[in-house]
């Protein structure tokens, strides 16, 4: 087994050590990665022009109406808070699970996890009818609102994961600032200044660990809240499609696995761009991941069953128009069309041991994670589109919701900027906590603090 | 930016003082033929103009300023801080007999010539209902429920939209942040927003607000039927019910014990005793203090295309 390899001696661990600094140096952006920044930088211009223009419009440049007055910027929302939870299931989950496969994993889950969470705030304010009043969160907040619940949730959480991104990540900066030369000033200047003076110490390294203990511990009551109170933003209101106690548990469950989708998206670019992370991300994690994300996918089967089965077998008024229009109605093709490839399809090749292997698990992935921002279109607009009382005396377009190009510019212009993030975060940081494969591979720490951010 | 005087302030401190000022405050827009008429008033607030105004104030004094130091002052509504208090004593009902509505759609059109509202926000709805397959349908006008335990004043995240001693459900659209939670909580489709800047007469747009007027309408903030409270502190009716041609509406006042359709004067429980009255959705407990009375009896035949209707339908085509 590939991930298992273990050092004999000292000489063969610190060789290990500095081949495995060698392989994560930051490298500079080959033509396909210039090609992806420039890409994704056209793609927030042009969603960061349309905001502009809605800031100076309103919202009217959207598709939204009185009728269906939440639409993808919601969706995207909780698209993202979502994809953030895969964090605190990797790095902390994990971790106090005692998996000895998830070292390489960790930095990479959190980079996402953080991008995530950070564009889920933006893309929260984005939807606000008046951004500018944005401080009457805090000068008339009030508790008994679940936004207000949110906000406190999601805060802590961007905190808990930025700490538990950033002490880890600490060796790997000074690394970089003792290590990289031929690099401008300010990069110089990021690195001294990001590794508050790391010395390589044990003392540091056991106190890294601790903090990095402790967060995991605090982080998963943490995350958990995070989606269940997103999810509540639905649940506490009178709607057919959200009126549902079983909400805050599907949602977890979906964001599980749309996580762990995500991780696994990561970790097969980074291989196939970066030369030797094979070593890192070898076929056994993307097996492994592969086992985890259909364990996960169950769990999120379950939850849809009981979500959609049982109002489906009862069809009580209202909530039965929404199912209808669900199942066989006006959104019946995209329903299905996530319910196979988002959960059915990625459940049935991820069981067999040839599904896991890097491409087609890349692929399920992929489907896993467009199925999962659809999925959450589902729960916001449908359910918009049957109110209580009926559709009648209003403007024919607060009938039909369709995101406008001004909409979809903008709520892709989210997405990109957290991949340009990401890529950013890749391009300048180690994405491998060496000291922590390095640990996991059995290297002794005495050998790790000592030869760790040595030159070879 | 809500500098109300205290004169404004004043009248809503209680009824009586109230309409002594309101008088006062007449005379005194009566005697300044600047700008406008009517009920509201907007001064510039510009530099000296060096034209000269006499002016009476409340305790009776003549005084000379310059017309340009007039603050902005509108009659009826009460600062946002101040609207937050409702009318001392008061517990407001009303009452919609189902039996009487022929879709006259009177009713909406007062609201939005009053409201200042563009055809396609409608505070006030008439829905066409119809509880069975085989039951006829009727005519059900809607205006806000004001409920008692109102989900949009729960789900609020800045306390711009609440719930007053007097029963009514109001919004501060100089804090409302526009997140749109509460149209999501009102099982009842009742709340509008503004998607974009409103379109309103320009000294409509530059009056201070006030939550009891609704207006100006910003951009951003989300809205609704507020129960006509600048026309309720001047013991007036709200403009839906003044102006139903069929005597639909009741309105009162539950610690009275009285409802009124401006023709007829009602004991509010007696009503709701002989006539069977109901309220929407019961089971969601959102306590409603909208009462509606089943449409039996009906002083009008159903007939599906009313005129209004139709026109109607027409404008939503073109737009």
């Amino acid at each position: 087994m590939e991930d298992s390899i273990k050092p004999t001696n000292e000489l063969e661990a610190i060789d290990m050590l500095h081949r495995y600094n060698q392989d994560m140096l930051p490298q500079k952006f080959g033509k396909a990665g210039k090609i992806w920044v420039i890409i994704l930088c056209v793609i927030i211009a042009f969603g960061l022009f349309n905001y502009v223009r809605q800031l100076r419009q309103g919202l009217s440049i959207t598709g939204l109406s009185d009728t269906v007055s939440w639409g993808i910027y919601i969706s995207n929302f909780v698209f993202f808070v979502a994809v953030s939870l895969v964090g605190s299931l990797i790095t902390a989950v994990l971790y106090l699970l005692n998996v000895n496969w998830r070292a390489p994993l960790t930095r990479i889950s959190e980079v996402i996890a953080v991008a995530a969470i950070m564009f889920a705030g933006i893309i929260i304010i984005v939807d606000m009818g008046r951004p500018d009043r944005i401080l009457n969160m805090f000068i008339h907040g009030r508790i008994q609102s679940p936004i207000v619940w949110d906000v406190i949730v999601v805060m802590t959480y961007m905190v808990i994961s930025i700490l538990l991104l950033y002490f880890p990540l600490l060796p790997s900066i000074a690394f970089c600032r003792d290590t990289l030369t031929n690099i401008p000033k300010w990069q110089k200047k990021m690195y001294t200044l990001l590794s508050l003076g790391w010395k390589n110490k044990p003392e540091q390294y056991k106190l890294v660990k601790r903090a990095v203990t402790i967060l995991s511990v605090m982080i998963i009551p943490v995350a958990l809240s995070i989606h269940t109170v997103t999810s509540w933003l639905f649940a506490t209101t009178y709607r057919p499609g959200w009126d549902s106690t079983n909400f805050g548990a599907y949602f977890v469950a979906g964001a599980f696995m749309v996580g762990a989708a995500a991780v696994i998206a990561g970790m097969s670019v980074l291989r196939k761009f970066y030369a030797r992370y094979d070593e890192y991300f070898t076929d056994k994690h993307f097996d492994r991941m592969g086992k985890l994300l259909v364990l996960l996918s169950f769990v999120y089967l379950y939850f849809t069953v009981n979500e959609y089965f049982i109002p489906g077998y009862k069809m009580k008024g209202e909530e039965g128009a929404h199912l209808r229009e669900l199942f066989i109605g006006q959104y019946a093709p995209m329903f299905w069309a996530v319910q196979l490839f988002g959960m059915i399809i990625p459940i049935i090749v991820l069981m067999f041991e040839r599904g896991r292997k890097p491409v087609p698990i890349f692929i399920m992935s992929i489907f896993v994670i467009i199925g999962a921002w659809f999925k959450r279109y589902l729960i916001v607009v449908p359910t918009m589109l049957h109110p209580f009382l009926p559709l009648q005396q209003i403007p024919e377009s607060a009938k039909h919701y369709f995101p406008t190009l001004a909409e979809w510019s903008i709520t892709t212009a989210s997405l990109a900027g957290a991949l340009l993030l990401i890529t950013l975060f890749v391009r300048y940081f180690p994405i491998i906590s060496i000291w922590e494969v390095a640990e996991e591979r059995g290297i002794p720490h005495d050998t790790i603090y000592e030869h760790l951010n040595e030159k070879s | 930016m809500s500098h109300n005087s205290d004169e404004t302030n004043k009248h809503t401190e209680g009824e009586h003082s109230g309409r002594r000022d309101f008088l006062k405050f007449g005379l005194l827009t009566a005697g300044l033929t600047a700008v406008g008429g009517g009920l509201t008033k907007v001064f510039s607030e510009e530099a000296d103009s060096g034209e000269k105004v006499k002016v009476l104030t409340t305790d009776g004094m003549l005084v000379e300023v310059d017309a340009a130091h007039l603050k902005k002052h509108d009659c009826c509504g009460a600062s946002p801080d101040k609207s937050r208090e409702g009318i001392p004593g008061k517990k407001y009902v009303m009452v919609i007999d189902l039996s009487r509505c022929k879709n006259a759609l009177k009713c909406q059109k007062a609201c939005q010539k009053h409201h200042l509202l563009p055809e396609q926000d409608k505070w006030l709805k008439v829905y066409k209902m119809q509880d069975a397959p085989e039951a006829s349908p009727y005519w059900m006008p809607k205006p806000c429920l004001h409920c008692d335990k109102p989900p949009c004043v729960k789900v609020c995240p800045v306390d711009a939209t609440f719930k007053r001693s007097d029963g009514l459900v109001l919004i501060d659209n100089e804090r409302c942040i526009g997140c749109r939670f509460c149209m999501a909580a009102c099982p009842y489709s009742t709340r509008t927003f503004n998607w974009e800047e409103p379109l309103q007469p320009a000294n409509v747009a530059d009056m201070s607000y006030s939550p009891e007027t609704s207006t100006p309408r910003k951009k951003g903030t989300v809205e609704k039927c507020d129960f006509c409270p600048d026309m309720l502190k001047q013991g007036k009716l709200p403009h839906c019910v003044s102006s139903c041609p069929n005597g639909v509406y009741y309105f009162g006042d539950a610690n009275e014990d009285t409802v009124t359709n401006g023709d007829e004067t009602l004991r509010f429980k007696q009503l709701l005793k002989d006539k069977a009255g109901y309220r929407y959705m019961e089971s969601l407990g959102t306590e409603p203090s909208v009462y509606y009375l089943p449409p039996v009896n009906r002083l009008f035949p159903f007939e599906e295309e009313e005129p209004e209707e139709k026109t109607d339908e027409k404008a939503e085509q073109k737009s």
